[in-house]
């Protein structure tokens, strides 16, 4: 199988460039993750982040073939060839695929993303009903591999202000958690032409998510919010 | 100036569902007008002139010009939100903007008026 792999090492290439390789890999079966790393034992200078290679841990996100994805849940067979792999949009890049991630968690951080409650700990634990539980279902469950918030154009001209779909999806998480004490706060915190408002719902979002969910709905629930709160 | 990032300039509400109101109203609008153009055919002059005789007509019709030119300085902001980095150079066009559809607004009720 043919490989158009974006490479750069800050500290010998002046500029980026595109380099070939070729496989002997029989794609059936076969997750492009596997094709990478024995890539990288052709080549040990390429350079990618994984860890659990399943799609849990969110480290091998990139651009495959012009769509962000987790690599080691793309099956081979799915792709066209060559396979062209390039880091993840919109993020400063460190080294081959891997990119810093440190402006989409500057802004995962700025949604603080725990739960904010004054009461007295309980004996047990903070009890919710199955119904309140369920809110929290297609939220609970992103691994914030950056996939979503690096497809979007909004992210892009704006990633200093712009939460960006990751973000969103994760403040909507805590605002809509029934154990959270602090919606309004979350709230007036969003309520601002950058942070929230520069989506524009074009659902690249969505599109690319590998965990099928769905940041723009999330969006428009807490634009749903701030309405009802204000008129 | 600091250079730490400040947000929560709350007023991005307002502005998102302004655009949203006005593109009923202007969806609304649209599709009386295309009623009465499909009813008329072939449109004859005195038609289309005595379709804006009456002022409710001509409120209604300034009603959807003001609704297009909000709409529209939410839309053009927008595009300079993301595109005009420099904070100076992005007041100075929204200014712009925000002149440029006063002006026309003004100029919409002359014309409607003014016949």
């Amino acid at each position: 199988m043919r490989f158009s792999i974006y490479r750069y090492n800050p500290e010998t290439d002046a500029q980026p460039y595109m380099q070939d390789y070729e496989l002997d890999i029989a794609p059936a079966g076969k997750m492009l993750l596997d094709a990478i790393l024995l890539i990288k034992e052709q080549d040990e200078s390429l350079s990618v982040r994984r860890s659990c290679r399943e799609g849990v841990c969110g480290s091998d996100a990139m651009n495959i073939n012009g769509r962000n994805g987790l690599a080691c849940v793309t099956p081979l067979a799915s792709l066209k060839q060559p396979i062209t792999l390039r880091p993840l949009p919109g993020l400063p890049v460190i080294r081959d695929l891997i990119v810093d991630m440190e402006p989409f968690f500057r802004q995962y951080r700025s949604i603080k993303p725990y739960l904010i409650n004054d009461d007295p700990e309980p004996e047990i634990e903070r009890l919710q009903s199955p119904a309140e539980r369920a809110e929290l279902d297609g939220l609970y469950e992103c691994i914030l591999c950056g996939a979503c918030s690096t497809a979007c154009p909004s992210f892009w001209w704006n990633p200093d202000k712009f939460v960006g779909p990751a973000g969103l999806l994760q403040a909507y998480r805590f605002i809509a958690d029934s154990r959270d004490q602090a919606i309004n706060e979350r709230l007036d915190h969003l309520e601002d032409p950058y942070r929230l408002f520069r989506c524009h719902g074009i659902m690249s979002c969505v599109e690319v998510c590998p965990k099928g969910l769905n940041p723009t709905e999330a969006i428009g629930k807490i634009k749903g919010l701030l309405v009802k709160r204000t008129v | 100036m600091v250079k730490r990032a400040a947000g929560g300039a709350h007023y991005g509400l307002r502005d998102w569902l302004m655009q949203r109101v006005s593109a009923v109203a202007m969806a609304l609008f649209t599709l009386a007008v295309t009623g009465f153009l499909l009813s008329h055919r072939p449109l004859r002059f005195a038609d289309w002139q005595a379709l804006f005789q009456p002022h409710w007509m001509r409120l209604l019709t300034l009603l959807f010009f003001l609704s297009l030119y909000l709409h529209a300085w939410v839309g053009v902001r927008d595009i300079l939100m993301d595109y005009i980095k420099p904070t100076l150079l992005r007041l100075g066009l929204h200014v712009a903007a925000m002149l440029a559809l006063a002006a026309y607004a003004i100029w919409t009720a002359q014309i409607l008026w003014s016949f």
